[in-house]
């Protein structure tokens, strides 16, 4: 196909992400596919394999492997920055599940993959580590549904703790001794997800259901490092996203929406966020944020809004804005999660919903381009806080937001 | 004998062996370390190098050569430095730097070494959370004190966060002192996984004061669910 006629066939708001170079997948550098060993153990009576259940749709990974995403019947482990600090985040993952008819549930037995204490401090060690993991896809096990990950970081710790689990007979044997304690079966998930890949699973039907035009938007696309730099021949990549040489996560997203991805050069970045940095060491945090990631997008690409899939990254690149502010920096680009964008996309209400007041910097200007009366949206969510304070109401519901 | 002046001679070869013999026996170090070209790719993508005299391809380099004096130099030094973001994954060699620092630092925590205690400092409070509460940050931390550089919005935030969080839909949300509800029963099964993999002992090495608290909190609720620890 020549380079015109490949034009011609694709919307101009994707021509961003096309490479004009083609790629060959270098199926000999490929890992071998980890499933063959982890039935095998589950033959040997080492675990339960928890399968995807169906319906599923089949993605392509880094190195050609088909990976299954379910699409119903999850069990959503939530991410303690993204229910803490961004709840927005989280409320829009579940909501664009109803909204598009999909069965999930929302656990109270889950604890914290407590990998970024485990990142940031290393007060913990492997089989603790993995015993967490474990006792979380065992109580995803017990109730029926299918482990679906909001967090990068746990989806990428998560994926450690499987090779570790199947390469490491000591380590597997030692959990399985503690899970024998707490009275719960040892299983393995037989895909770990994370949230991103469902939402890139439905994209088209999350397109389908769009009120909202985005094609006069400008977005710039971190890749989260905990997605795609650990355990990687696991992430998804698609040839027609960048020629499949980045992750298609989050960037096909954004043209199915039709917005255009904006490339910059910094994209393989990390945000700064470092774990223990974040805490109690931001000056690094600050520092990288705004000089490796804002300012470079905004002189490269001037983008109308950055989107990320992990919750460190959303709180670093969004929070390290306004002390570069303050100091003059080229800064001032609203962060969110590709969950609150497909969100505000299928008509989401921006703070009943996306929780947008949670974040720091002025996303304003970015709703005014969506079209969304941002003075009217936040009227109507002061009136829900009346109702809430008066003790009309106890709680909003996901009857009240629509 | 190492290639760079020892910066800590009053330490025991002996003793600098000894930790180190503890990182080479974690089942994950083979996997983590092939050997080095020195190519510096894991540096050119590393943010801590951008920022700090930090280098992944150093610690990889004096790892495959075993430079004991250099190791215990940068089990000290330099660690705390590192991101943990795994761009230096992208090694040609298929090397893990930051998952070698990984295990160095988890050494430095189980053998209670001064520099561990003092990166953690200030940090105490992030460990009983996530220890006690089975949840890492929580929506009270949002303190303007505690976030100063995040701007006025983290005020609003604190100011109303009762209110805000009972206008979030997802029932789990309603909590403060916790990122999402989570039951008893969850809690007691985390205590018991910490308890019966070393964990305990870990944070008695770096926090004692730490240590007694958890401690304390846990036996109340293990005992209370029928559990002697």
């Amino acid at each position: 196909m020549t380079a015109t006629a490949t034009a011609e066939v694709i919307p101009y708001n994707a021509v961003n992400t096309k490479s004009s170079r083609k790629f060959e997948r270098q199926a000999e550098y490929a890992p071998e596919d980890f499933h063959d060993h982890l039935f095998e153990l589950e033959a040997e009576g080492e675990w339960i394999v928890q399968r995807v259940p169906e319906p599923y749709v089949e993605v392509m990974t880094k190195f050609g492997r088909k990976k299954k995403i379910p699409l119903e019947m999850t069990w959503h482990h939530k991410s303690c920055g993204q229910c803490g600090h961004i709840p927005g985040y989280s409320t829009a993952i579940f909501w664009l599940n109803r909204k598009l008819d999909l069965k999930y549930t929302d656990p109270t037995d889950q604890t914290s993959c407590t990998a970024w204490n485990y990142y940031a401090s290393a007060t913990s060690n492997a089989a603790a580590q993995a015993g967490v993991a474990m006792r979380n896809f065992a109580a995803a096990y017990e109730t029926g549904y299918y482990p679906l990950i909001h967090c990068g970081t746990s989806y990428g710790h998560y994926k450690e703790v499987r090779e570790e689990m199947m390469h490491h007979a000591e380590v597997r044997h030692q959990v399985r001794d503690v899970m024998k304690k707490l009275g719960k079966p040892l299983v393995m998930p037989e895909e770990i997800v994370h949230y991103s890949e469902w939402i890139h699973a439905v994209r088209d039907r999350i397109a389908a259901k769009q009120k909202r035009d985005f094609s006069n938007l400008a977005v710039t696309v971190h890749p989260a490092c905990h997605y795609y730099k650990l355990v990687q021949e696991d992430a998804i990549y698609d040839p027609d996203i960048y020629g499949g040489q980045r992750t298609a996560t989050v960037s096909a997203l954004i043209v199915a929406l039709g917005a255009e991805v904006r490339d910059y050069s910094t994209w393989f970045d990390c945000c700064g966020f470092g774990f223990r940095h974040i805490l109690v060491q931001r000056d690094f945090t600050r520092s990288f944020a705004t000089r490796r990631k804002i300012e470079v997008m905004k002189e490269e690409a001037n983008p109308d809004v950055v989107i990320t899939h992990d919750t460190g990254c959303v709180t670093t690149l969004d929070k390290s804005q306004f002390v570069g502010q303050a100091h003059g920096l080229n800064v001032g680009v609203p962060v969110m999660s590709d969950a609150q964008f497909a969100a505000l996309a299928m008509g989401a209400h921006p703070y009943r919903v996306c929780q947008l007041h949670w974040h720091s910097t002025d996303y304003k200007p970015l709703l005014e381009k969506m079209g969304i009366d941002h003075e009217a949206a936040w009227a109507e969510f002061q009136e829900d806080l009346k109702k809430l304070k008066s003790g009309e109401k106890e709680y909003l519901t996901w009857e009240d937001v629509g | 004998m190492g290639l760079f002046a020892d910066k800590y001679p009053d330490v025991a070869y002996q003793e600098k062996e000894r930790l180190w013999e503890q990182v080479k026996a974690d089942p994950r170090y083979p996997s983590y370390l092939y050997g080095c070209y020195e190519c510096g790719i894991c540096v050119a993508a590393c943010p801590s190098a951008r920022f700090y005299d930090f280098s992944p391809r150093k610690i990889a380099q004096a790892a495959a050569r075993e430079d004991i004096d250099l190791i215990y130099e940068q089990m000290n030094d330099d660690v705390w430095n590192c991101s943990q973001c795994f761009s230096c994954n992208r090694c040609p060699r298929q090397n893990s730097p930051g998952g070698v620092i990984t295990i160095l630092r988890e050494v430095a925590v189980k053998n209670g070494l001064k520099s561990a205690k003092q990166a953690l400092e200030g940090y105490s409070r992030i460990i009983y959370k996530i220890m006690g509460t089975g949840t890492q940050v929580s929506p009270d931390m949002l303190q303007p004190d505690a976030f100063p550089d995040w701007g006025p919005q983290v005020r609003e935030v604190s100011a109303d966060l009762e209110l805000w969080r009972r206008a979030l839909p997802p029932e789990t949300l309603h909590t403060t002192s916790t990122g999402w509800q989570v039951d008893d029963k969850t809690i007691i099964e985390l205590y018991l996984i910490w308890h019966n993999t070393g964990v305990m002992d870990m944070i008695a090495e770096v926090d004692e004061g730490l240590h007694m608290i958890l401690n304390d909190v846990m036996e109340e609720k293990l005992e209370e669910a029928g559990y002697e620890v």
